[in-house]
């Protein structure tokens, strides 16, 4: 790029180099009517799935089997542990990230469920952490709980010994 | 939050705090405003455009020589706005304008606080309106206001 000629106005004065653009967008979520009951579960300290009539357990559920097309009829009480089967150890430091690095950010499959919860992997050194592993939710304190995932403050190891582990997409019947 | 059939929602916001490098022209042109100068820059064809943009736009070569346009203007062209959004520089209803500073050769789109519509018109005279802390952004230059 060639040298710019300034005005004589401007000789000497600091120029600016970079200039911030924050971009912010303001939504509205809702929840719609099967993930309330989800959420409202929350609230009351239980995890809550919901069966379709081809015997899958979703969770959170959205409502309708992606599968079958057809709504989830059975509400089902899901136990509090269940098996990591995937996580990514977070050593980048981003805004609005709230969490000291390095942190595990886990998939667990809750026992009885066919659809697995993205939740922090806590209480576990992160060379530890492996598919595989058994886990249970840590909840936060009764008089805080609330319609909110951050109901459970994270999962940590249970102890039991490691799961099977499949291949992604092993079982999968269609 | 809950509706009338009990089904919850809640606030959800998105955001990135991006800082973006200018480059000498456009870091020149918001210095200008920092320092309540308006700038253009002079392309191949001696016309003066505003704000100054890095390459000519029908040759494609550099440009390189910053001039002082302003301060006050001419609006060639407007749209009156009944209903501000909340992310509009101005609160109460203004005019999107395309202004014209003096010793320029094109206008760029501007809110000019009119107060009312009535006093908008097709080539009439506004100054600027300086945002009374200025940090070298866009911002610094509040909006025009008519200037008779």
């Amino acid at each position: 790029m060639a040298e710019i000629i300034l005005p004589p106005a401007l000789e000497g004065v600091e120029l600016v180099r970079s200039v911030r653009t924050p971009a912010r967008m303001e939504y509205t979520y809702t929840a719609g009517v099967a993930t309330t009951r989800f959420l409202r579960g929350l609230a009351d300290g239980r995890i809550l799935g919901e069966r379709a009539p081809g015997g899958k357990v979703y969770v959170p559920s959205r409502g309708a089997d992606p599968q079958l097309g057809v709504p989830t009829t059975e509400q089902v009480d899901l136990p509090h542990t269940g098996t990591l089967v995937s996580f990514c150890i977070v050593n980048v430091a981003f805004y609005g990230q709230g969490m000291e690095i390095p942190y595990t950010s886990g998939l667990i499959l809750l026992d009885g469920s066919d659809l697995p919860l993205m939740h922090l992997i806590q209480e576990c050194p992160v060379e530890a952490v492996h598919i595989g592993m058994r886990v249970e939710a840590v909840w936060v304190d009764e008089a805080d709980l609330g319609p909110t995932l951050e109901s459970i403050r994270y999962f940590r190891p249970n102890g039991e010994p490691d799961a099977p582990v499949a291949q992604p997409g092993a079982g999968v019947t269609w | 939050m809950a509706d009338e059939f009990g089904v919850l929602s809640a606030p959800l916001i998105i955001e990135y705090p991006f800082t973006r490098t200018t480059g000498p022209v456009i870091g020149a042109f918001l210095t200008g405003l920092r320092e309540q100068l308006l700038l253009g820059i002079r392309a191949a064809d001696g016309r003066v455009i505003v704000p100054p943009t890095e390459y000519d736009s029908a040759t494609g070569e550099d440009l390189t020589e910053l001039v002082e346009v302003g301060p006050g203007g001419v609006v060639d062209t407007w749209a009156w706005v009944r209903h501000p959004m909340p992310k509009h520089p101005l609160h109460q209803p203004f005019a999107w304008a395309l202004v014209r500073p003096d010793g320029a050769d094109v206008g760029f789109l501007q809110a000019v606080a009119a107060g009312s519509i009535d006093a908008m018109a097709t080539g009439m005279r506004v100054r600027p309106r300086w945002a009374a802390e200025r940090e070298g952004s866009i911002h610094d230059l509040e909006c025009w206001v008519p200037d008779p």
